[in-house]
């Protein structure tokens, strides 16, 4: 398809440099190296993330406005976390002028809308200093992932260390390090089912998106695509903040994001034409129309 | 995007100059109270039933305000701002506010301006979908039999709304360079102002009426929610939060603006203008120098 990557300026693998990120990082500890690194520089006044929420593993979207902050909002929670919900207010009752947010690739979309169609958005569209977005092919409903973990996986969400998703597999890993591996063909239908018309893997419309297909264990894929995404980028390699690899010399490398890309989107889009004679003479609704 | 950004100058295109020059070199010819831009658009604004918010909200581009009216257009109509009594010919009229049916002066108003504007648009909610005068009962001294208010989509055609209470600042200054684009741009420009205003168009063919409802019937119920969180930031009165990742409405607070639909990225967005966000968002920026 050749568009499945989105515009990206630099493609590279990378890890961070901060053993206290990397200690509970998903990856490569990129999102919250860059904010950090972010913060620090005043690049940001705050950064809208993902951290912990009212049950084990629920997310909770919050502007995260020192490292400590941050740093406990590491690692992937693989369900709902509406981080877009608090982009005015970070600019209203918090006050920021540069917004940081980090998000799925539909959130991204929704930034950039906010920006292009602030309908409701008063004085964002010049306040988003930084928008990390994530690798995504789909996310999971709270309820969701407390099925996956308590039924299939048999075990605690409190005795959950990780979760990961990688090699066709939804891993669960405990606390006291047993790890148990579910086919992806269980956890299908269990996903969000908004997901399944998203048409953006790789976070095509964040300054920086970043994940870890492509890259060896540890290590994340990141793409930088926006002049503030490269000037950010260039300061945080000079400050030593990542190592980092030319996408070309690592396995599996970008052909894997690629091909996942263009599956996402490619089932995806059936999906979406699907929709169009889902009744008798009557569709769904088309959100790209 | 060069080529828009080159000839976004106001004068007619010519191959000349960055933003930048172009704003020396204004500076060193100073303006007096000629013309300096012949080929302005003209427009007005006219007031309904409305709290004057959405002009206030027109207001707040500060500095942005005096460089669309010193560059891109002229204001032949509006209360208090020009001192025009009747309706002159326009080429964009922004009306405030919804129809007091009982008033017949105001009523009169709304055709004369179908008549008179090439383009209509409803600025902000009360003129889009009612908005806060939906409430409205009468029983007001001095005129208690003005009770019956309705969005001027009701009584004529219009080609762009911009949703929301107060619309912002940013949603109109962006309209009224598009619309100047459309109107006086190159071909290039011209289909880009089209590709732009065409969502917002289509939300003025899509009906009179807005509540955190559209969200459940033509979002939720329609598979099609991801939980972005972009409602809640939308909506003015804080009426919705979200449970386990989706929107839940307060719909006594809701004041029926279409904020929260119009943000909502999958009520519609548009691939081709939306991946060009940078682009965009610098032309803009650009045109407010």
């Amino acid at each position: 398809m050749g568009t499945e990557l989105g515009k990206y300026k630099v493609c590279v693998s990378a890890r961070s440099t901060d053993k206290e990120i990397m200690w509970k990082a998903q990856d490569g500890g990129i999102v919250t190296s860059l904010f950090a690194f972010a913060l620090e520089h005043g690049i940001i006044d705050g950064a809208i993330v993902a951290g912990p929420g009212a049950r084990p593993w629920q997310p909770r979207p919050f502007i995260a406005t020192t490292r400590e902050e941050l740093l406990s909002a590491r690692g992937t929670k693989y369900n709902i976390s509406p981080q877009v919900s608090w982009l005015k207010e970070a600019t209203r009752s918090f006050g920021l002028d540069k917004v940081g947010i980090v998000g799925t690739p539909c959130q991204m979309q929704a930034v950039r809308k906010a920006q292009l169609y602030p309908v409701g958005m008063r004085d964002v569209p010049d306040k988003v200093a930084l928008a990390i977005g994530i690798f995504c092919m789909e996310n999971f409903p709270y309820k969701s992932i407390q099925m996956i973990v308590e039924d299939h996986a048999g075990t605690k969400l409190q005795a959950t260390k990780k979760m990961e998703i990688g090699k066709g597999k939804f891993t669960v890993i405990t606390e006291r390090g047993k790890s148990i591996a579910l086919p992806l063909k269980i956890t299908h239908k269990y996903e969000q089912p908004g997901c399944h018309v998203c048409l953006d893997y790789v976070a095509n419309l964040g300054d920086i998106s970043t994940g870890s297909v492509g890259s060896p264990d540890g290590w994340s894929t990141v793409f930088i695509r926006t002049k503030k995404g490269e000037e950010t980028w260039n300061k945080a390699i000079a400050a030593g903040c990542f190592e980092t690899k030319p996408i070309e010399q690592v396995k599996p490398g970008l052909d894997l994001v690629s091909k996942l890309a263009n599956e996402k989107i490619s089932k995806n889009k059936k999906t979406v034409e699907e929709r169009a004679t889902f009744g008798v003479n009557k569709a769904l609704r088309n959100p790209y129309l | 995007m060069q080529s828009f950004k080159k000839t976004l100058t106001g004068e007619e295109p010519k191959a000349a100059a960055k933003p930048a020059e172009v704003k020396t070199e204004k500076k060193a010819e100073p303006k007096k109270e000629e013309k300096p831009v012949a080929n302005k658009i003209t427009v007005g604004h006219v007031h309904m039933s409305g709290c004057t918010g959405c002009l206030v909200s027109l207001a707040d581009n500060y500095l942005g305000l005096v460089k669309i009216l010193d560059d891109y257009a002229d204001l032949v109509y509006g209360l208090t701002l020009a001192d025009v009594r009747h309706i002159p010919e326009m080429d964009v009229a922004l009306v405030e506010g919804s129809v007091c049916i009982q008033d017949h002066e105001s009523v009169e108003d709304i055709k004369t301006t179908r008549k008179k504007a090439k383009v209509v648009v409803a600025v902000g909610g009360c003129a889009s979908y009612g908005n806060i005068t939906r409430f409205a009962r009468g029983g007001q001294v001095n005129q208690p039999q003005h009770e019956s208010f309705l969005p001027i989509g009701n009584l004529i055609d219009v080609d762009v709304v911009i949703p929301g209470c107060a619309p912002t600042p940013q949603l109109i200054r962006n309209v009224c360079v598009m619309a100047y684009l459309l109107l006086r741009g190159t071909e290039e420009q011209k289909a880009l102002a089209g590709k732009y205003l065409k969502p917002l168009m289509a939300l003025a063919k899509r009906g009179t009426t807005a509540c955190f409802c559209d969200l459940m019937n033509d979002v939720i119920n329609q598979g099609l929610c991801m939980g972005c969180g972009s409602c809640a930031a939308a909506c003015p009165v804080r009426a919705i939060t979200h449970e386990f990742g989706k929107p839940q409405g307060q719909r006594d607070l809701c004041i029926k603006c279409g904020a929260c639909y119009g943000q909502c990225p999958r009520s519609f967005y548009n691939f081709e203008v939306m991946d060009e966000f940078e682009g965009i968002l610098e032309l803009i920026d650009g045109a407010m120098k």
